[in-house]
């Protein structure tokens, strides 16, 4: 992928070179891309002095960090000890089922990644799905298509725009 | 705003403040944290600003939004002061009348009243309800008063006060001495005695020392201290400042979860206030202390909640734990002495300088003073979070203040610490709650997440819940953890499949002990906690995964099946149409019958049906 590096560039002048500043510079470059490229890494890897390996090592070991294209649409589903007792393994598996892919995985079309979360702290209103820090409460099996089709809808508005 | 330079331009700041409030009446107060706003308060608040500039009235009644009032079931909530009349479930068609009945009219509206499941009656104000009579609500309470966006709100109410006081009056060495004889020990779980710590970090020799807040708050089904950071963050800033100087650090840390974003942005702008009037910074109040915080986002790795990691995360670096000692009192971030507690912890320190340590330690436990927040979730009426005076049974704070379990069921068990800790069955229902009593129950205090679970919970499954966690979460040091939780799942699992062994129980005790013994960090020490506490109390539940090959809740899949009952069957289609297998047929008004073979056991079905015609066996 060919990526801007005057935005990986404010990125890093905005944090600083100093090797502390290497998660907010890798949380930054997440926000821009939604992943972290490949050319980013070499560019903070240089600049930071720090191997690249260490880079990739600090980015597998956080959960927030991606070293995959993430889809358009993240859908997050809780799984707090709460979130769980109150269904949400079957909330995951209904979303696999209509996605066809697996949780950490993202769609073909690059529209939706499917993740689980430990705990977003709403145990109250579980079980809990967030998609684009939209949260969706007190989740249902029956619901999931329905948040699924007002996000393809999106999808289709969005193409015809387009044409 | 105007920087504040000495103490008695503080004064006059609080006096004009308080002047300004005094008579502004009446004020709406919405409860508007993360839970508030998924449940859509940010559309009535919307509502409520519409309909008060349109009738005129946006200078007469005052809407308040706040962090979270703490009754998460009741969502979106609203109190009107000065009666303090709570309404519930508000939905953005309510606002009108609330506006014109209660406001105005001063009438109350029944239909937006909270019901008490437990006594059978509703409430129409906020002190009258069990959820909130029963509690100790010391730091929570002031949610309800304070616009986490404004500095003036926390002033308002008696902030800043504690720090004043500190800096004017007492030296470093009586601060500690204060924390020290209230008894506060540190929320974060441990419990080690907060006074104690400042003063082993303040005795280190190397002058430059570091303090850090930690808000990485990763027990799954704990929230107390994301409530307090986004609705009352000053009290937290203010607590660390006050610690600064007891300790003598001039730099501080918030590490928070990137799972937090409201919190994150609350406490930023937060900080930023506490600059521009002079709480933070140099030159503090004139009384020459200088001091500042930075806001550090985590990433998103539970490890990280130990200190030594936690370190490493700021420091740029893969959360991993270190050796202690040197404990980080004597060598931490960058090497320098750090001073590390939790949210709630600081969040005390303002109100014990205020009130004082002979106050604050007349309330709890011997051995643990001050109240506790817990986050009580799960299968329960009153989901939310409860303040209470340790020592309090679990019997109150989950059948009077939490109203017991829904739906009639059976209460089986509640799951208190985390990863860390465990499950506390019906027989010790009756247990005061504070640091030694739930160590001794075989779990743990840690950051207060109560997990209420009833007879449809399955035990193992819960167990293989927190290894399955565990196991993502090792951060993969130490063998023993990584292998060790890795192959406990494995069992587990066999047994959630009806494949376990009955030896397995044994061996499961046995990698327990080597996990605990062998693993460096807090993490692998407690992390059998969850498998040897359901061993303790509940093994006949092992035992009918291993022997009977069931599962009595009816949670594990591979040992239970779904079955239409034909007399309760109304024929009514809602199942045939939800299954995505097409696994059930039948008629219209005719009994349905799920094909076993196509079954993929996904629940939609029963999810779907109305008339509980579907079980599981």
């Amino acid at each position: 992928m060919q990526i801007n590096i005057d935005k990986v560039n404010s990125i890093l002048e905005k944090y600083g070179v100093q090797k502390e500043a290497l998660i907010p510079i890798l949380q930054g470059i997440q926000a821009e891309y939604n992943y972290l490229p490949q050319e980013a890494l070499i560019l903070v890897s240089e600049a930071l002095n720090i191997p690249l390996i260490d880079i990739v090592g600090v980015a597998t070991f956080y959960k927030a960090f991606s070293l995959e294209p993430r889809g358009k649409h993240t859908i997050t589903v809780c799984l707090g000890t709460a979130c769980h007792v109150r269904g949400g393994p079957k909330i995951v598996e209904e979303f696999e089922r209509n996605l066809g892919i697996k949780a950490g995985e993202t769609t073909k079309d690059n529209e939706f990644s499917l993740e689980t979360v430990n705990c977003l702290g709403c145990c109250a209103i579980g079980p809990v799905v967030v998609v684009d820090r939209e949260y969706y409460a007190k989740m249902s099996i029956g619901k999931v298509k329905t948040i699924l089709k007002r996000y393809k809808e999106k999808k289709r508005s969005r193409n015809e725009e387009n044409k | 705003m105007k920087k504040i330079n000495n103490i008695n331009q503080f004064y006059d700041l609080k006096k004009k403040i308080e002047g300004l409030k005094s008579n502004q009446y009446p004020i709406i107060a919405i409860s508007s944290g993360t839970c508030g706003l998924a449940r859509g308060s940010d559309k009535i608040i919307k509502t409520f600003l519409e309909e008060l500039k349109n009738r005129k009235l946006d200078d007469k009644v005052e809407l308040k939004i706040t962090g979270c009032h703490g009754f998460c079931e009741a969502e979106p909530n609203i109190v009107i002061f000065p009666q303090e009349i709570f309404y519930q479930k508000l939905e953005p068609k309510d606002v009108k009348e609330v506006i014109s009945e209660t406001i105005l009219g001063g009438r109350i509206i029944e239909r937006l009243l909270y019901f008490d499941p437990h006594s059978n009656q509703k409430f129409t104000y906020k002190k009258e309800i069990p959820f909130y009579q029963k509690q100790k609500r010391l730091l929570l309470e002031n949610n309800l008063f304070i616009d986490p966006n404004k500095i003036e709100d926390y002033i308002a109410v008696g902030g800043y006060t504690a720090l004043s006081k500190v800096l004017t009056e007492l030296s470093p060495e009586q601060v500690i001495e204060i924390i020290k004889k209230s008894g506060l020990r540190g929320r974060g779980g441990a419990g080690f005695p907060t006074g104690k710590k400042w003063e082993i970090t303040k005795k280190a020799k190397i002058k430059e020392k570091y303090i850090i807040c930690n808000a990485d708050e990763g027990d799954p089904g704990a929230y107390m201290d994301r409530s307090l950071l986004e609705g009352n963050p000053h009290s937290v800033i203010e607590g660390m400042i006050i610690g600064a100087y007891a300790i003598g650090a001039s730099k501080g840390y918030i590490y928070v979860r990137d799972e937090y974003p409201l919190a994150v942005k609350n406490v930023t702008r937060a900080i930023q206030q506490a600059r521009d009037y002079g709480f933070l910074g140099k030159n503090i109040l004139g009384s020459g202390f200088d001091f500042d915080i930075e806001i550090y986002k985590g990433a998103g790795a539970f490890v990280c909640g130990e200190e030594t990691a936690l370190i490493a995360s700021i420091e740029g670096r893969r959360g991993v734990p270190r050796q202690r000692p040197p404990y980080p009192a004597q060598k931490g971030l960058f090497g320098k002495p750090t001073n590390i507690n939790n949210v709630e912890t600081w969040a005390n320190v303002p109100m014990i300088i205020n009130k004082g340590p002979e106050w604050y330690s007349k309330i709890g436990t011997n051995g643990s003073k001050g109240t506790k927040i817990f986050s009580l979730v799960g299968k329960i009426n009153n989901t939310g979070l409860v303040e209470v005076p340790m020592g309090m049974t679990l019997r109150e704070i989950i059948y009077e203040i939490g109203g017991g379990i829904p739906g009639g069921k059976e209460f089986k068990a509640v799951q208190t610490g985390g990863p860390s800790g465990g499950c506390i069955p019906k027989q010790l229902l009756d247990l005061p709650i504070d640091f030694e009593s739930l160590t001794e129950a075989g779990s743990m205090m840690g950051s207060g997440g109560m997990i209420v679970m009833d007879e449809n919970t399955c035990i193992v499954d819960v167990a293989k819940y927190f290894l399955d966690f565990l196991r993502y979460e090792s951060c993969g040091k130490c063998l023993s953890c990584r292998e060790g939780t890795q192959r406990m799942w494995e069992i587990v699992d066999r047994i959630t499949k009806g494949e376990g062994k009955e030896e397995d129980l044994e061996l499961l005790e046995e990698l327990a002990i080597v996990v605990k013994d062998a693993s460096m960090c807090g993490l692998g020490q407690t992390a059998p906690n969850p498998v040897l506490s359901t061993l303790r109390y509940f093994r006949h539940e092992y035992e009918a995964h291993i022997k009977e090959k069931k599962c009595p809740a009816g949670v594990c899949k591979d040992l239970i099946r779904y079955f239409i009952l034909e007399e309760k069957c109304t024929g009514c289609l809602a199942c045939l149409k939800v299954c995505p297998q097409e696994a059930i047929s039948g008629e219209l008004k005719k009994p349905h019958v799920i094909d076993q073979s196509k079954c993929i056991k996904c629940g939609a079905c029963m999810e779907a049906c109305r008339f509980d015609a579907i079980v599981i066996k």
